[in-house]
C-alpha cells in the first residue's frame, strides 16, 4: 500500500519535470530568436570574424546541436538529455557545460537558502505558537507584531532597505559580494568569517520576508487549537503549561505548517535567487541574471529547468515525511 | 401622566456613516485604501508638476543627489527634489510615470487573471465532466513549477526591444490564471450543492439564471478579494522580472530602475536615492495590496468579521 503511494507521487514528479521541459522546449522555439545567430552575430560586431563566415558558422552549429533535424526529433533528443541531466553548454563561456556552472555556483545557494529557509520556518512558528497562547506574557505576544507587517514585503525589498540603513549608512556590514575583495579563496578560518559576514544581509532579508507567514499561519493554527476538547481534556488533567505547548500546540500544528513550508519552496528559491543577484553572492540567482544580460540562452533554460526540478523533488520528499510526523498517515 | 412618549423613529445613519464606521473598524482595508489615496495624490500631482518626457534618460544632469534634503538651496526642494541618476533621468519624473507604469501591468495583469479565472473555474466546477478533470489537472501540475522560472523564459525568448509594458502584462497573464481558477472553483463546488440553488434548479431557474442571478452575486467577495491579490502577485511578478534585467529597459518600471541602479553600482558610488525611492514606492503598493487583502478577506469571511 504505502509503495503504491510512492510510485504515485513519484510519478506525479516525472510528469512535472517532463511538463517543465516541454515549457522550456517549445517557448523559446515559438519565438524568431536564433541563440546562436545572436551569440556569433556579437561576436561579429565586437570583430572576430567577418559576417560572412557568420552564416556558415551558424549552420555548423546548428548541426551540432542538432537544431537541423525536425522538431519532433529535436523534442525527443531534448527529453532524453534532461533526464541524463545533460542541460547543454554556455554559448558565452563556451567549453564549460551548463551543469557545471550549476555545480560551481550551488553551494552558494543551498547554504543560504537552508539556513534562512530553517530559521525562518522555526522563528516565525515558535512566535506564532507563543502568540496564540494564552498563557504567554504580554510582551512576548507583541514581539510577533512587527514581522506581521512585513509579509507584503519581498525580501528583495528589504535587502535594498538593509542594504541602504546597515551597510550603507552604518558601514555595519558589507556592500555585498561573496567575500572581500583581495583575498583569496580557502578554508582558513578567517576566510570562512569573512564570507559568513558577508551571508549576514542576505540572509536577514530572507528571514525578514518569510517570517511574517509562518507567524500568521501558525497563530491561527494555535487559536483553533485552543478550542479542541483535548486540550480542554489536558488542562483538566493537570498537565504542565510546557508539556501542553510542546505536545499538544506545536505536535498539531505541525503538520499543516510542514504542508505549508513545500508550498513556499518555490517562491523562496525564487525570492532567493533575486536577493542573491542584489548582493551579488556568486549562486544560481546571480549565475541567472549575468546570463540574462549576456543571451546565454541554454544557462537560462538550463539553470531554470534545474531550479523546477529542485522545487519539485523537494516537495515531495516532503510529502514522504508526512508518515514520520503524523503516524495516523501510515494506516491509510 | 399626560406627558406622551413619543418614541423617534430609528435613524437610520447615512451610506457615508456607514462606510466610515466599517473602515474604522476594519482597519487593514482603511490603510492600505489610505496609501493608495496617497499614492494617486502623488501620481496626479506629478501629471501637472513633472515634465514625464524628463523620466528618460539625457533629460537632466546626472548623479545629482536629491534637492529635497538640501534646505540651504535658496530655490528649495530645487529642480531635482528627487535627485538624477546616472543616466541622467529625472527621478522625480521617473517616479510618477514608473509608479503609473507599475499599477497598470498589476491591473491589467490581475483583471485578466481574474477574469479567465472566473470563466474557467466557474465552467469547470458547474458543469464538471472532462473539462473539469483537464482544467484541475493544469493546475495540479503546474502548481509545483514556480511561476517565475516560466514568465524568465517567456521574457527571454522575446526580443528585448519587443518588450513593452503590455507584453510584460500579457507574460503576468499567460500563468496567472491559475489561481483564481482554483479559488472559485472550490467556492463553485461548494455553492451549487447549497439549498438556495436547488430551490431555484426546482422552480425552473435555467442554467444562466442559476449563474448570474443566485450562484455569482454570492460570489462576488470572492472575485473582489482575488482581483486584488492577482494585481498584486502582477505587480510583484513584472517586478521580479524587471529587477533580473527582462523588463522594458528603456521605461521608469520601478523594478527597473532597481535593476539599473544594481548593475551600475549605485551603493558602491555613494548614489543611496537611486534604488531607495523605487524600493520605497513598491513598499508602498506592495503593502497596501496585501493590507487590502486582509480587508477585503475579512468582508469575505463574516465569521472573522469584527463587530463594534
Amino acid at each position: 500500500m504505502k509503495l503504491r503511494l510512492i510510485l504515485r507521487r513519484v510519478a506525479f514528479l516525472i510528469m512535472v519535470v517532463w511538463a517543465a521541459s516541454t515549457i522550456t522546449f517549445f517557448i523559446p522555439r515559438m519565438s524568431d530568436r536564433n541563440p546562436i545567430r545572436e551569440r556569433f552575430a556579437e561576436l561579429a560586431r565586437t570583430g572576430g570574424f567577418s559576417a560572412s563566415d557568420l552564416e556558415v558558422i551558424v549552420a555548423s552549429y546548428n548541426k551540432k546541436f542538432g537544431l537541423d533535424k525536425p522538431l519532433w526529433e529535436q523534442y525527443v533528443d531534448y527529453i532524453g538529455s534532461v533526464a541524463r541531466l545533460d542541460l547543454g553548454v554556455s554559448l558565452n563561456r563556451f567549453p564549460k557545460t551548463v551543469m557545471e556552472i550549476i555545480y560551481e555556483s550551488l553551494p552558494w545557494t543551498i547554504v543560504l537558502l537552508f539556513v534562512s529557509a530553517i530559521l525562518s520556518f522555526v522563528i516565525g512558528n515558535l512566535l506564532g505558537a507563543v502568540a496564540a497562547w494564552p498563557k504567554s506574557p504580554a510582551w512576548m505576544r507583541s514581539v510577533a507584531t512587527p514581522f506581521i507587517m512585513f509579509m507584503g514585503v519581498p525580501p528583495v525589498l528589504l535587502a535594498i532597505f538593509l542594504l541602504f540603513f546597515l551597510a550603507f549608512r552604518l558601514k555595519l556590514f558589507p556592500l555585498g559580494q561573496a567575500y572581500s575583495t583581495g583575498i583569496a579563496p580557502d578554508w582558513s578560518l578567517s576566510f570562512v568569517m569573512n564570507v559568513a559576514w558577508h551571508q549576514v544581509l542576505p540572509a536577514v532579508s530572507m528571514i525578514l520576508g518569510s517570517v511574517g507567514g509562518w507567524v500568521l499561519s501558525m497563530r491561527g493554527m494555535g487559536v483553533t487549537i485552543q478550542g479542541e476538547d483535548y486540550v480542554n481534556f489536558a488542562e483538566h488533567k493537570g498537565l504542565s503549561g510546557r508539556t501542553i505547548f510542546r505536545d499538544y500546540y506545536l505536535r498539531n500544528a505541525l503538520l499543516p505548517q510542514v504542508t505549508g513550508f513545500a508550498l513556499a519552496l518555490g517562491s523562496l528559491i525564487t525570492s532567493g535567487a533575486v536577493v542573491e543577484s542584489l548582493y551579488a553572492l556568486p549562486g544560481l540567482g546571480q549565475k541567472l541574471s549575468q546570463a540574462i544580460q549576456a543571451n546565454d540562452f541554454l544557462v537560462i533554460y538550463g539553470i531554470v529547468l534545474f531550479i523546477t526540478m529542485s522545487v519539485a523533488t523537494l516537495m515531495v520528499l516532503v510529502e514522504f515525511l508526512y508518515p514520520l510526523l503524523d503516524p495516523r498517515i501510515k494506516q491509510d | 401622566m399626560t406627558t406622551a412618549t413619543t418614541i423617534a423613529p430609528p435613524i437610520q445613519p447615512s451610506r457615508w456613516k456607514l462606510l466610515a464606521g466599517y473602515l474604522r473598524r476594519n482597519k487593514s482595508l482603511a490603510i492600505g485604501l489610505g496609501i493608495i489615496f496617497f499614492l494617486v495624490l502623488f501620481t496626479l500631482h506629478g501629471f501637472f508638476a513633472v515634465d514625464e518626457a524628463r523620466a528618460y534618460p539625457l533629460k537632466a544632469k546626472p548623479k545629482q543627489p536629491p534637492g529635497i534634503l538640501d534646505f540651504s538651496s535658496p530655490e528649495w526642494p530645487g529642480k531635482l527634489p528627487m535627485g538624477s541618476d546616472f543616466f541622467g533621468r529625472d527621478m522625480h519624473a521617473a517616479m510618477v510615470k514608473g509608479m503609473w507604469q507599475t499599477a497598470l501591468i498589476g491591473v491589467i495583469a490581475g483583471a485578466l487573471g481574474t477574469f479567465i479565472g472566473v470563466v474557467l473555474g466557474f465552467t469547470s466546477a458547474y458543469f464538471g465532466g472532462l473539462f473539469d478533470t483537464i482544467v484541475k489537472g493544469i493546475c495540479q501540475i503546474l502548481t509545483p513549477i514556480p511561476v517565475f522560472m516560466i514568465q524568465i523564459i517567456i521574457a527571454a525568448s522575446l526580443d528585448k526591444r519587443d518588450v513593452t509594458i503590455f507584453t510584460m502584462a500579457g507574460i503576468v497573464v499567460m500563468l496567472a490564471w491559475m489561481g483564481p481558477t482554483l479559488v472559485i472553483r472550490s467556492q463553485v463546488l461548494s455553492m451549487k450543492e447549497r439549498q438556495f440553488v436547488s430551490v431555484a434548479k426546482l422552480s425552473g431557474v435555467g442554467n444562466g439564471g442559476v449563474i448570474f442571478g443566485e450562484i455569482l452575486p454570492n460570489l462576488l467577495p470572492f472575485i473582489a478579494a482575488a482581483f486584488v491579490s492577482q494585481v498584486f502577485n502582477g505587480v510583484f511578478s513584472s517586478f521580479y522580472l524587471a529587477i533580473v534585467g527582462l523588463g522594458p529597459l528603456r521605461e521608469p518600471l520601478l523594478g527597473n530602475i532597481i535593476w539599473a541602479a544594481q548593475s551600475q553600482g549605485a551603493f558602491f558610488n555613494g548614489w543611496w536615492w537611486w534604488p531607495i525611492w523605487p524600493a520605497s514606492a513598491m513598499v508602498l503598493i506592495l503593502s497596501a495590496l496585501a493590507l487590502i487583502n486582509m480587508g477585503l478577506d475579512e468582508l469575505a469571511n463574516p465569521r472573522i468579521r469584527r463587530t463594534e
